[in-house]
């Protein structure tokens, strides 16, 4: 489908995010929210409001909050852990590998606010390394959602799959991109626009710049795909064979370091199953400089025009 | 059990214990020896648990923290029948499900997959947590080493244990006063532990660590603090019950030749007459 782009207006997700997880809770009371003083940053006052008794917040202690979710899914809870990416999944780590990942516990990571969405608080504050950390661990499903109604659907998901995930949100505004009626399944990518000389790969507040730049390629006569890949791991593996034999190049575009994150996972699949030229847009290797998300994203060559511009180059060098 | 068959319970999987990491060639010898007396008191007079049913929602828990004992607890599970007697042969070999950390996807009985320090206790408090949430009766406990509790996450569930009152979380630190490389005064000293966790908001206790009567006397459900999480601190040692390994800093992970598997088989079979 081509679908129509309207950018008009923009949407945070946290707001999908907790209407949906509202919802779920006021059908099933074994969902609880876990956070660490991130009622706030992770818009849980309603929550709060609503089920006082089920919104534990353990105070500012990352390592204890992932930990004592576990504890609770051991119990038959179903925990939503919110908080701020950085700090989930770089202080908690090796609590979401044991406790989570290898335990198989029945744990949601939310990760609020990430990839570079606290742009002009610095490199402490951004998360581009969480696809990395997370994507290295079995059992633990990475997803990042473009859009709110991706954002509603990936809950509604988490909430009745059998284990651990993580759920990677931002605060940044995005337009609205899939239809109304998208239904999230694990591992299935989206097309949303087809195509034949390339194919452009997105995830989160990226692939909303995807189309825009699809649409200016076709304003130079390229044809280009646009998949939406929001399940990181597991890949979906199908998708990208597919996109590679039939536009012979792809570029991969990410809020998140280019080293071990989606460009990371789409190659591997393009290494293993099909060869064909590559370009991984994201964060270079470097802790970003001041700046806010949108800002950053477009000094990292990721604005449509940038995005387009790489995929020109791209096309290139295909054979 | 009464006191007397608990503690010739202990001496059972004390032997079993000396048998396998002789066999197998590894394991933790002296922190086992230490935990070994705590364990059988816990499966064998105070929690409820059923090995026909080891996921029953209204079980007691039971958190290995310190993960690298795992040996101890196979040996514990298995004589309540949990998994086979004979699996313990089978202990760090090849695809074997009793791996040198516990994991509860494949051994019954095992609550969480421990072994990196520190995360037993969040994990009890979750669990504890949401006891109390349903209003529910069953108990958590946690046990971890003295050496253990230099790690921050402990600190992080020791507030949020207080905060939430948890009177249903026992947990029970081994302090056999050894860590791996030396003795903890010498390295990072977090003794006397009492005042610490009494200033944190917990009821505290003193025990003999290796003193069956006084064990189960101080983790009766009679003995519960009303809104306050209760520590144990279990004084032992580390190798209990055999004389060369007690108290001493060598025997963490150290395997006995064929004369020392002797004389330690030795001593603990005539402490078992």
């Amino acid at each position: 489908m081509n679908a129509p782009l309207e950018t008009s207006s923009l949407y945070d997700c946290r707001d999908a995010f907790v209407a949906t997880l509202e919802d779920l809770a006021a059908a099933n009371e074994s969902i609880v929210a876990v956070c660490n003083d991130s009622v706030g940053s992770s818009k849980l006052a309603g929550f709060r409001e609503k089920f006082p008794e089920r919104l534990i917040n353990v105070g500012i202690a990352e390592q204890n909050m992932v930990g004592v979710a576990a504890g609770l899914a051991n119990a038959g809870k179903i925990p939503f852990v919110c908080a701020a990416s950085p700090f989930l999944t770089g202080r908690a780590l090796e609590q979401i590998k044991a406790d989570i990942a290898y335990s198989e516990t029945n744990v949601k990571l939310v990760g609020i606010s990430s990839g570079m969405a606290y742009g002009e608080l610095g490199a402490t504050h951004h998360s581009i390394e969480d696809f990395a950390w997370i994507r290295a661990l079995p059992n633990v499903p990475v997803i990042a959602p473009a859009d709110r109604i991706e954002t509603a659907s990936v809950i509604k998901w988490a909430a009745e799959h059998q284990g651990g995930c993580f759920l990677r949100l931002s605060r940044v505004g995005v337009p609205d991109l899939l239809p109304e009626n998208h239904v999230f399944e694990l591992g299935c990518a989206n097309i949303l626009r087809d195509g034949s000389d390339v194919t452009i790969i997105a995830n989160g507040t990226l692939t909303y710049r995807a189309m825009m730049a699809a649409a200016i390629l076709d304003k130079q006569g390229i044809s280009a795909r646009v998949i939406n890949m929001a399940s990181v791991r597991p890949i979906d593996t199908q998708a990208i064979v597919e996109a590679a034999q039939a536009t012979g190049a792809i570029i991969t575009c990410e809020e998140h370091t280019i080293f071990g994150g989606l460009g990371s996972a789409v190659a591997e699949v393009v290494v293993d199953e099909s060869p064909v030229p590559m370009k991984r847009l994201g964060v270079p290797g470097i802790f970003a400089p001041t700046g806010s998300a949108n800002f950053l994203i477009e000094e990292f060559g990721m604005s449509p025009s940038g995005i387009a511009d790489s995929a020109t180059k791209l096309i290139m060098r295909k054979k | 059990m009464n006191s007397h068959d608990l503690r010739l319970m202990a001496n059972k999987i004390r032997r079993r214990d000396v048998q396998a990491v002789f066999e197998a060639g590894a394991g933790h010898i002296g922190g086992e020896m230490s935990v070994i007396d705590l364990l059988t008191a816990l499966y064998f007079d105070i929690m409820s648990v059923n090995p026909d049913n080891p996921n029953d929602p209204k079980r007691d828990r039971l958190v290995l923290s310190k993960g690298h004992t795992a040996l101890a607890l196979y040996i514990v599970l298995s004589e309540k029948g949990f998994i086979a007697k004979d699996e313990i042969s089978t202990f760090l070999k090849p695809h074997s499900r009793l791996n040198g950390h516990p994991n509860r996807t494949k051994v019954p009985g095992v609550e969480t997959n421990t072994g990196p320090l520190g995360h037993g206790l969040p994990i009890a408090v979750g669990m504890a947590k949401a006891a109390q949430m349903n209003d529910e009766p069953w108990r958590t406990f946690v046990i971890t080493g003295d050496g253990e509790m230099q790690e921050g996450s402990n600190w992080e569930a020791i507030m949020a244990a207080s905060q939430f009152k948890l009177d249903n979380l026992t947990l029970i630190i081994d302090h056999n006063r050894l860590q791996q490389g030396a003795r903890l005064v010498d390295t990072n000293d977090v003794a006397p532990l009492r005042p610490k966790l009494e200033a944190f908001g917990w009821a505290v206790e003193e025990i003999n660590g290796h003193n069956m009567d006084e064990i189960c006397s101080v983790l009766a459900a009679d003995k519960v603090v009303k809104g306050k999480p209760k520590c144990i601190v279990a004084h032992t040692n580390k190798g209990q019950g055999i004389s060369f390994m007690s108290d001493d800093v060598a025997w963490h992970h150290k395997v006995p030749n064929e004369q020392q598997y002797k004389q330690a088989m030795a001593e603990l079979e005539e402490a078992s007459q």
